[in-house]
């Protein structure tokens, strides 16, 4: 029985904007499964806030609804577009809450709709921690000893029960968020209490500690006829403690016996059916005692996955796909397996590789962090490497993270033992390489395991890898059988010089010399029983090679690698868009990536794909294969981030043609004399500015163009180390804070800029073709310059800007893009202070708001850039109907305004002492991830950005303003008006005196610092909830320790913080836009329907 | 390190290291894809006179133990890894896989390309081949006319090398079902724990046990079990089971079981290119229309294109009950007017899935129906 006859029509959820615990991995699977129901001639429609998905691309549905994923907003999509059914269960925690919140709002009854792939009462058993534990006794588990506890009274009386450590999980939370370890009283009030405000049910679970036990996960399919397969299993380096989405995890599961295996997956089968998932993916969470083998279950989610994705491409088995498919009716016999496609999809995947994930995490951005890992996930990203073993996987994973450290080294000097035992006990992001060294500087492997719990196996394993570094180290001479044993574990020819204490060229050199290079073997799920036709491809030191090149012209493109703040999904958006559109033209396309969370290694995706680090002695290897026949145009080096781009120099010595703006011009704009003979031949201006290798040098800088100053290393993505100097002890602060990340030299100097109050800050993303510019959009940043353009609100159409000034900036777009002879992209930002154009900085590559563009505007950029890099011109592409007539810089009246709104992570950092780390905005980047808004007005636009990125304007309740003075002449026309609309405003005493002055009726409040015991301050009213929009501007350091005790609680409240008065300013009409009634929808095809009138 | 050679029939051969046992064997060379179970698959009497080459690279890590040994000895001809465990790691771990390797003078050969040799055999076929590894060792030539000399698969019969000497009782777990008399053709240890666990008594009898000797027991059903070998070279087994089939009582068949029925009902065996051999492996259920995921470890099979059909021999309509969705192999029989019924793959897995444990039910529910 094959498709169901009676679904015409899903309505798929997204899951929104990418936050940790919640990132790609969702645009993957939404991906495809958008694909899969249109191939499969059903209409699709979609909601996602998220523009910088493949997802939202008006290609994957019939209707794309870029809204906010609410109740709300949901129901009117399904009003307006009556689908037959919702499949919920590919975008995440996000889309299945927005299911049960639809379910118990009535709507599915209301439009007789569907839940497909998940049912309610499944969605209820997974996540309902009662429901759930009686589930798992019955199919024949344990569980942690645990109860739930809905309020402080309960949680202590249960802890009685329990003892301590115990396990503290908030119920319907994602990724973990707000659970811990309480060793005592006081830790259990903390975390139960943050835990109790998460859970939208009021509720934590509280269990026995199962702290060092081993940890996997099985990732399971069923079908309608109750086939069940387990597709991957995954066993986590770090032992229980660690978030899965925070540890090094290894597939397929490493130590366990087949009797133990089949019991796990005896009982994932009993629970998958037994929760009632009647058709789709499961991902279910083990913890074994390593002395007993008794087995417990952690927990099970009715949906794909962070695990499944990673599942996905470890496997070759597309869980998403497959799961859409079983949705809409299919059962895994009829599915056939599209790798073999001779075998059909309900079979068990066999790997005759190893896999190992590496999570990537930002802790630099967030000083006042507990860097200690956790139940609660904080990395931000992820990378997967595939190896014949585990030793070469496990290498290359590191390698992969492109972190300075994260690579295994070997120092000479032996570091003293006792402190890095005592380092590794705790988890952190390096206990990895504080094991390694542990062992490198003799301690035993059994002390290792009673520390870590990290399996001996495992330890074993860094044992032989630091072996296998001594003895090639002390080698008389190396010959081809010796640089080949090295090599099989995984070592990187920078690491084995570094041993032989040569250069990584030399190394490279000895290598090429035995004609030793790596073979590329296939991911076929069958571990070599049957032909795989789809080429997903890893190296491996090893006799045979399954790749042959072909004889085609082929491009290679180079992926962003693992997410991190700065650089995520967005690029990635570019380098599909390109793959999709040579190979549009008949150019074969080779990826090569290492980011598991994506659609670039989807191996659907580009012709080859190559899943690897993204260094340069991997990128070569690959080159060096796919060089062997048919025309290697080049190298898109524009599109993967600063990754990539890093790699544009070394690719070009080794004679790699790179396609698009030469690395000397990506170069020359970073470089700070050319680039200004490039400006002052246009006559345009940058802000006074110098460089500096050193802190004098800064100084001296400084001293010339006067304070503040906006510092800035060079080569950087998202900010880093970027920030608002005002006095030179902050400066020298500056540089012993940046000390140790080793961010400015003097190949990497620091741009010093005299910083702009006040300005409006100007974002271009534009296309030059060596004689022409296409414009794709000019963007107005809503807060001020100052703040980073990641975590910046902006608007496109510009909502202040005149049409002059928007020529002016064109036309500086142009002097630039002539001036570093761009071929491709290129962004550039200024900023406009009293009508004076100022240029900020220009990137001749594909930046962070190429998709918001696309989509706002209805261009497709990035497909439009990769045919330019490989020779098209703007007007062929104009011709040809893939770019408009007009570009970006003539929007007529009419265009619907789209508002771009960063999303931050500050919720998923704790301080030490477990408060919300400041959520202030600075020029260094730290939002995760955007959404959307998308209106006929600007209000409107920014309302839905607003609801769409979690911080809805309430209609009614309290505002609580605190600002700095200079903040206070331009707070009074706002806070007037929310006055008038009837909000209660709180203030502390100078701004009430001052609002009062105006007649402003507003109530002062205590600060925090001068509460006295047993008066309630107005911190305690945010944490009550009493406050339902915060709006605090930092000030002098005295305010600053207020200010941030407001913006913690604020966090921790989960209220809207407004913490620059032009986003409030921005934000006034959308009070007035929420209060008016729900927001009305409209897909994207529609926008590009009106586009078409509005241009005829 | 000592190296040691896989030489292949077709003049292959490929360089490694000594892994296990030092010396030279002989076998059918095969691949088996289980990610799991080694011990079980060393210890499974069917791999007799095959060298087993493990798809997964790391073999070893959670060492050996006396439970989940499928016999008493390690029964592979050959072994051939990537790379072997250095250590051994898990609480029931008793013995290191290299140790038991040696004790059964097991020879072994690791790090070598096990991929691209199972890609080999993938696309050639199975065939013959030899481990070579020690001292004073012949030269490649030498080495590939010992390997061309030696014996084939198709056409042997392996039942006595690997049955019980003498026949034997096991008592039945708890409440007495019925008793089932076991042809032992290289028996696993988990099926006679499946078929003892359900309240039968088993008395298990050599390979070359005769019709009477077993008709005299007078047991409630027959079993056959899985085992090495040609089916084709069986032919007074297959003679035997005609014989007990006449007798009307329930008959259950694994694996060589199964190919013994197929040949006894009337049908041909013939040998797969490559064989199933892994615990992956998807089985259509044809009455249920469900997906099976089962345990496999054969080179031969019975050929029945048909959905059903009349018994050649006389016993009435067959129907192929199972059937493998990655190629179509017939995977399963059912005889429709006797109580008698097969499987090709391995219901009692161990190592592997336990979907189909259902099957050793069934089998108890057909002896006490006709009990």
């Amino acid at each position: 029985m094959p498709k169901r006859a009676d679904i015409n029509s899903v309505l798929v959820i997204g899951s929104g904007p990418i936050v940790i615990g919640q990132a790609c991995e969702f645009d993957y699977s939404g991906t495809q499964a958008c694909r899969v129901l249109q191939e499969e001639g059903i209409r699709v429609i979609l909601v996602n806030s998220n523009p910088a998905t493949i997802m939202t691309d008006p290609d994957f549905a019939d209707a794309t609804f870029i809204e906010p994923i609410t109740p709300e907003v949901i129901e009117a999509i399904i009003e307006k577009e009556r689908p037959d059914a919702i499949l919920p269960t590919l975008g995440g925690q996000t889309a299945l809450n927005a299911a049960m919140a639809l379910y118990e709002r009535g709507s599915l009854e209301k439009y007789n709709v569907e839940l497909i792939g998940a049912n309610v009462d499944a969605i209820r058993a997974g996540e309902d921690r009662l429901e759930f534990k009686e589930l798992v006794l019955k199919a024949g588990a344990g569980v942690a000893n645990s109860a739930v506890a809905h309020n402080m009274e309960e949680v202590i009386e249960i802890a009685g029960q329990i003892g301590y450590p115990m396990v503290v999980r908030p119920s319907f939370t994602m990724g973990g968020l707000g659970s811990g370890f309480a060793y005592d009283e006081k830790d259990l009030r903390r975390i139960a209490g943050a835990g109790l405000q998460a859970s939208p049910t009021t509720e934590v679970l509280l269990e026995e500690s199962i702290l060092g036990w081993k940890e996997y996960e099985l990732e399971l399919m069923r079908d309608k006829n109750d086939n069940t397969v387990v597709v991957c299993s995954i066993e986590n380096f770090d032992p229980v403690g660690v978030h899965t989405g925070d540890s090094i995890t290894v597939a397929p599961a490493m130590t366990l016996t087949d009797r133990e295996y089949q019991n796990l997956r005896d009982i994932s089968i009993q629970i998958i059916r037994d929760v009632g998932v009647d058709t789709g993916g499961c991902n279910i969470q083990f913890a074994v005692d390593p002395t007993d083998g008794r087995v417990i279950v952690i927990e099970m989610n009715p949906r794909v996955s962070r695990s499944s994705a990673l599942a996905s491409k470890a496997t070759g088995f597309p869980i998403a796909k497959i799961a859409a498919k079983l949705a809409i009716g299919y059962t895994l016999d009829e599915i056939p397996n599209d790798i073999t496609s001779v075998t059909p999809a309900s079979f068990e995947p066999s790997l005759d590789y190893i896999v190992v994930k590496v999570p990537r995490f930002a802790f630099e951005k967030f000083p006042a962090a507990d860097p200690t890992l956790t139940t609660t996930m904080k990395s931000v990203g992820e990378a997967m490497a595939i190896g014949r073993t585990f030793s070469q996987a496990l290498q290359k994973a590191l390698r992969s993270l492109e972190k300075r450290g994260s690579s295994f080294s070997w120092p000479n000097v032996k570091l003293p033992v006792d402190r890095l035992l005592e380092q590794m006990s705790t988890a952190t992001e390096s206990r990895i390489s504080q094991v390694q060294q542990a062992l490198w500087s003799g301690a035993e492997a059994s002390t290792i395991h009673e520390i870590t719990k990290i399996d001996p196996w495992f330890v074993d394993q860094i044992v032989l890898i630091n072996e296998i570094a001594e003895w090639f180290r002390d080698l008389e001479t190396v010959g081809l059988d010796e640089l080949k044993r090295a090599k099989e574990h995984g070592f990187s020819d920078a690491q084995l010089a570094d041993l032989r204490q040569t250069s990584e060229a030399e190394m490279t050199a000895i290598r090429h010399g035995f004609n030793l290079r790596p073979v590329f073997k296939t991911v076929d799920t069958c571990a070599g029983e049957f032909p795989a036709e789809t080429p997903y491809h890893y190296s491996s030191y090893e006799q045979f090679t399954e790749v042959t090149a072909s004889d085609r012209k082929k491009v290679v493109i180079l992926g962003s690698g693992p997410n991190r703040i700065g650089q995520g999904v967005e690029f990635d958006y570019s380098c599909v868009h390109a793959t999709f559109a040579l190979r549009e033209i008949g150019i074969e396309t080779i990826m090569i990536n290492c980011n598991p969370e994506t659609v670039s290694t989807d191996y659907d995706t580009a012709d080859r794909l190559y899943f690897e680090p993204l260094t340069l002695e991997d990128v070569l290897e690959v080159i060096h294969a796919e060089a062997q026949s048919g025309e290697l145009l080049g190298v898109l080096v524009q599109l993967g981030g600063q990754t990539a781009l890093g790699l544009a120099e070394g690719l070009q010595k080794a004679g790699i043609t790179i396609l698009g703006t030469s690395p000397e011009n990506i170069d020359r704009a970073e470089e700070r004399g050319q680039f200004q003979q490039i400006l002052d031949s246009g006559n345009l201006l940058a802000p006074a500015n110098g460089i500096a290798t050193n802190l004098s040098e800064a100084a001296a800088v400084a001293d010339r163009i006067g304070f503040p100053v906006l510092v800035r290393p060079s080569f950087v993505l998202g900010g880093r180390g970027m920030e608002i100097v005002y006095d030179q002890d902050s400066l020298s602060g500056y540089f012993d804070r940046i000390a140790e990340h080793a961010l400015v030299d003097a190949k990497h100097p620091l741009l010093v800029d005299r910083f702009l109050d006040d300005a409006i800050e100007i974002d271009v993303d534009a296309i030059y073709d060596g004689h022409e510019l296409f414009i794709g959009g000019v963007m107005e940043h809503i807060e001020e310059a100052g703040i980073h353009s990641g975590d910046s609100s902006c608007t496109l159409p510009p909502i202040t800007l005149s049409q002059n000034q928007i020529n002016r900036v064109a036309a500086a777009t142009d002097v630039i893009a002539k001036g570093l002879n761009v071929i491709g992209l290129l962004n550039v930002q200024f900023a406009l202070a009293s009508d004076v154009l100022y240029v900020l900085e220009a990137n001749p590559r594909a930046s962070r708001t190429v998709p918001f563009v696309s989509k706002a505007l209805g261009t497709t950029l990035a497909k439009a850039a990769a045919r330019v890099m490989v020779g098209a011109t703007i007007a062929e592409l104009v011709a040809e109907g893939n770019l408009p007539h007009q570009d970006g810089r003539h929007l007529p009246p009419g265009t619907p305004i789209s508002v771009k709104e960063a999303v931050l992570p500050f919720k998923r950092f704790a301080t030490a002492d477990g408060r919300f780390v400041d959520s202030l905005l600075g020029p260094e980047m730290r939002s995760t991830g955007e959404v959307m808004g998308i209106d006929k007005d600007f209000p409107t636009a920014f309302a839905k950005s607003q609801a769409g990125s979690g911080s809805a304007l309430p209609t009614s309740g309290t505002v609580f303003v605190s600002v700095a003075d200079r903040d206070k002449p331009q707070l009074l026309l706002p806070v007037r008006r929310l006055d008038q609309l009837g909000y209660r405003i709180l203030a502390t005493e100078g701004t009430a005196q001052m609002l009062a002055r105006h007649g402003i009726k507003a109530e002062s409040v205590i600060k925090h610092s001068e509460a006295k015991s047993g008066e309630v301050s107005i911190v305690d009213m945010i944490t009550n909830g009493q406050v339902d929009v915060v709006v605090n501007t930092p000030s002098g350091a005295d305010a600053r320790v207020d200010g941030y005790e407001i913006r913690a609680a604020t966090t921790a409240a989960d209220k809207p913080i407004f913490t620059t008065v032009a986003q409030l300013c921005a934000a006034i009409g959308s009070f007035e836009v929420v209060r008016e009634g729900p927001f009305s929808v409209k897909p994207l095809q529609e926008y590009a329907q009106e586009r078409i009138e509005l241009l005829t | 390190m000592n190296k040691a050679y896989l030489v292949l029939e077709d003049g292959t051969i490929f360089d490694g290291q000594c892994y296990g046992a030092t010396g030279q064997t002989l076998g059918e060379l095969v691949f088996t894809t289980g990610m799991t179970g080694y011990q079980e698959t060393l210890t499974d009497p069917s791999y007799s006179g095959q060298i087993v080459i493990q798809t997964f690279p790391h073999i070893g890590i959670v060492g050996t133990n006396q439970t989940d040994s499928e016999s008493d000895k390690v029964w592979v001809a050959g072994y051939v890894v990537k790379e072997p465990s250095r250590i051994s790691s898990n609480y029931r771990s008793e013995k290191p896989l290299t140790e038991l390797l040696i004790e059964g003078g097991i020879i072994g050969i690791s790090n070598i390309d096990t991929r691209a040799l199972t890609l080999h055999i993938r696309s050639l076929g199975s065939m013959r081949a030899g481990i070579f590894s020690g001292s004073d060792l012949p030269d490649r030539a030498a080495m590939l006319e010992i390997v061309k000399a030696s014996s084939q698969m198709t056409g042997q019969s392996l039942s006595s090398k690997v049955t019980t000497s003498a026949r034997y009782t096991i008592p039945a777990t708890g409440t007495l079902n019925g008793r089932v008399a076991v042809l032992d053709l290289g028996i696993k240890r988990s099926t006679l724990e499946h078929l003892a666990g359900r309240g039968l008594e088993i008395e298990v009898f050599p390979a070359d046990s005769s019709a009477d000797t077993i008709l005299a027991s007078q047991p409630d059903g027959y079993f056959f079990s899985n085992g090495p070998g040609d089916p084709e070279a069986s032919g007074n087994q297959v003679q035997m089971l005609k014989e007990l089939l006449a007798t009307g009582k329930p008959f259950f068949g694994i694996c060589f079981g199964n190919q013994l029925l197929g040949r006894a009902l009337g049908f041909e065996t013939y040998k797969l290119k490559f064989g199933h051999r892994g615990i992956n492996q998807p089985v259509l259920n044809v009455a249920q229309k469900t997906v099976e995921v089962t345990a496999h470890n054969h080179g031969f099979a019975v050929k029945l294109e048909s959905e059903s059909a009349e018994s050649p021999a006389g016993f009435g309509r067959v129907r192929v009950s199972h059937r493998g969705l990655n190629d179509n192999v017939v995977e399963g029989l059912e005889c429709e007017d006797i109580p008698a019924f097969s499987v090709q793959y391995h219901p009692e897995a161990a190592a592997g899935p336990h979907d189909s444990h259902y099957l050793f039910d069934k089998f108890l529910k057909a002896i006490q129906e006709t009990k």
